[in-house]
Order: C-alpha cells, then structure tokens, then sequence
C-alpha cells in the first residue's frame, strides 16, 4: 500500500489518474473502518486533508459552494445553520462530536449509504454533485450521483469537489429516528421544506435518495405520499413496516413545524 | 513510510505502516498508550486526542494524515512535573473511575468542553461526552467530575 498527500486539487486530480484504484480519504470515518477492520486493502490511499480547495464554503451570487471537505461541525456550528437549516439539523445528528470534526459532506456522499445523513436535506434542497478529474469537471444531480446502495456515479479518475446549490430559504426540518441522540445510524430520517412546493426526502428507506414533492394545498394526504415512495426493508435496525409507519409520522411532524 | 509529527509539544517519527491509524502509531510506535484501543471504528472515544486542537478519534485518523501535524494526548494534559490536569484531578476526587478504560478518553473530551465552554450546561455536557462510552460508571459520577473541574476552572 502507498499513501498518495497532494498539495493542491491539480496534484489531487492528477495523482487519482495516474492511481484510479487509489482510495479517497478525507475524515476518514468510514475508510479507517473499513482498514482497521481488514475490509479493504487499497493498492493506495488518497489523503485529500492536505488539499485547501476541498475545505470550507463559499457563495456566488445566490449559489452556495460547499467544500466536499466541509465537516460536519462546520455545518452545525457555523453561519451555514442560518442558510441550510435541515442540513445543520442533520449535522448535529451524525455520530458524536469526534466524528462531527472529521467526517464530510464529500465522504458522505462517496459512501453512497442510504442511511447517509447529509441526503436528505441536500436533495430537498436541489443540490448538484461536482465531480472533476484531469479531463475537467461536471455537475450531476444528487439524485443521479447515488446509483445504488453504497454506489455512485464516479468515474475511477474523479473526486467529489463541491456540493452546489441554491439555498431555497423555505422553512425545512430534519427528522431522525434511532434508539439515542448520538451515534445512530438512521432507523430512517427525513428531510421536509415548505416553500412554493412541499418537497420530502428520507433516509434507510431507500436504495437511493428519493425526492417526493407535492402542491402546498395538498398537505393533508402528504405524509402519504411520502410513506407510499419509500422502499424500505427488514434490517436489523428496522422492520420496513415500521419504517414506512414512521414515515408518515414523521412526515405529519414535519409538516406542522415547517408550516407553521 | 516515515511519519513526523508533534506530540504534546515535542518532534516525534515513527515508521509506520501506510494503513495504519493514528492510535496504533501512538500506542505501538512511539510509546504513548494513554489512548486506548477498544473499538477502533469510533464508536467508544476511548481513543480521543486533539489533532490540531480538535477532538477526534485517533483511530479514524490515518497515522499518514497526521504528519506534520500536531497531537495532544492525554499524557500531555498533566502538567510537567506530573501534577495532574484539573481534569484528572476531578475524575479522582468525584470517584468517576471505576475500570478506567474510558477515562482517558472522558478527560480529553472533558478538557476540550471546558477549553470551549468553561461553564456547559447538563445537555452541552451530555453532548460533548455522547461519543465516549463508560460500561462501568453509569455516567452519574462522570457528570459529577466534569462540573468539579468546571466550577474549579
């Protein structure tokens, strides 16, 4: 095995050519188990900590720039609760404080869980997926990036740069069910906003993220729609008659918060 | 492959393994088993340190990404002449220990609450502490210690 540290997003782009089989690594919360546990043996690791254009957010005119090595933390603890309140909501829900500080939107969205935390509010919120190699970068919209569980649309050149999007300012709410408030994988979650449209995303309910939308006026039968899009199945976190039922709830819950 | 970082204030190399975590390197390398090891997926916190001033698990860093970079460990929270850390001091005089596994782990987390919020709440405690798992204590008395150490800061 070899460790690959790039210095800039260039050497970053140029090092996954030259080692497509090289594993991305950011905060490192899903690859160091994945390591520690003897899950994977990568020929290479990419450590992308060293590389300062993956960091942090930035805005352009109305679009928002989220650095695919945004943390967590970032989310929660900075001016991005104000502008992106679901995805801060979510943010606080994901693992512990430790995790929080290393764990990224880009890793989230690499790791392709449906149970991933960051999903749902960015879907609800439109977000598009920046993908760039040496041949240049494109946007793939998040729910065409997720092509399966723990699948994405990556070609083996590329990395995640940047999370797109367009802050809707609609009230919007997370929701997340598990057996305690810190280090839960979603039994599901969901993610709701109550602008010009209703729209809802969930999380553990599905294969891959699904957006369900709905006129204002027809809030009432809402909660089912969303229970009747999702997918889910028997784990063992959860049985998929549970989860379609507490989607509905949840659904009924959020709905109250985000129109109120 | 040679990896150089700080530690508690001072130049450290070790060679490592290119997979290797942090916490390995500490414990197995370069003689600071004060982090423990237990479920290395980051789960526990019984590994935490500072990695730059921010509380992480140091299992689920790379030793790798750690180079040349700086690690407090909860070594260097005593101070030089082995007087213990407020911290510490508190963990003893509330009897927050009992098989000690976790308690390394609680004062890191612990001492980097209380460096960011000197006076926390019962709900800013109980969300600083969410990722360190206690088997033995129940919690009561570590809670007992944090606000010992807040109220002597």
């Amino acid at each position: 095995m070899e460790v690959l540290t790039p210095h800039t997003l260039v050497e970053a782009l140029r090092m996954k050519s030259q080692h497509p089989g090289a594993r991305p690594i950011q905060g490192g919360t899903d690859v160091m188990v994945a390591l520690n546990f003897d899950h994977e043996r990568p020929d290479a690791l990419l450590n992308l900590n060293e590389v300062a254009e993956l960091r942090g957010w930035s805005r352009d005119n109305g679009t928002l720039r989220l650095g695919s090595g945004l943390t967590y933390a970032e989310i929660e603890n900075g001016e991005l609760r104000d502008v992106l309140p679901a995805l801060a909501e979510a943010s606080r829900t994901v693992g512990s404080p430790q995790i929080r500080n290393r764990g990224t939107i880009g890793g989230n969205l690499a790791t392709a869980s449906p149970a991933g935390d960051a999903l749902p509010p960015l879907l609800v919120e439109g977000a598009e997926v920046e993908c760039a190699s040496v041949r240049g970068a494109r946007r793939i919209a998040l729910e065409d990036f997720v092509t399966g569980v723990k699948r994405n649309a990556l070609e083996p050149d590329e990395l995640i740069t940047a999370v797109l999007l367009t802050p809707s300012n609609a009230p919007q709410t997370f929701m997340k069910i598990g057996p305690r408030n810190a280090m839960v994988i979603a039994v599901v979650s969901l993610a709701v906003s109550g602008g010009e449209e209703l729209r809802a995303s969930f999380g553990s309910a599905s294969p891959r993220p699904v957006l369900v939308t709905a006129p204002r006026d027809e809030a009432d039968s809402f909660p089912e729609r969303v229970a009747a899009a999702a997918s889910p199945i028997d784990d063992v976190r959860g049985s998929e008659r549970y989860r379609r039922h507490a989607l509905r709830v949840l659904t009924h819950r959020a709905l109250e918060r985000v129109l109120a | 492959m040679r990896v150089s970082l700080t530690i508690n204030g001072e130049e450290h190399q070790a060679d490592c393994w290119e997979g290797e975590s942090l916490l390995f390197a500490l414990r197995e390398k370069l003689g600071f088993p004060g982090s423990k090891n237990a479920c290395e997926q980051g789960e526990c916190g019984s590994c935490s340190v500072l990695l730059d001033g921010t509380l992480v698990c140091a299992c689920l860093v790379l030793a790798a990404q750690a180079d040349g970079h700086e690690v407090t460990t909860v070594e260097g929270l005593a101070a030089a002449d082995g007087g213990l850390h407020p911290v510490q001091q508190a963990f003893v005089d509330a009897g927050a220990v009992q098989c000690g596994f976790c308690t390394p782990g609680l004062v890191v987390a612990t001492a980097d609450l209380l460096r960011r919020s000197p006076s926390p709440s019962d709900d800013e405690i109980r969300e600083a502490l969410s990722g360190n798992l206690c088997r033995c204590t129940g919690y009561a008395k570590i809670f007992d210690a944090v606000r010992l150490a807040a109220a002597g800061a």
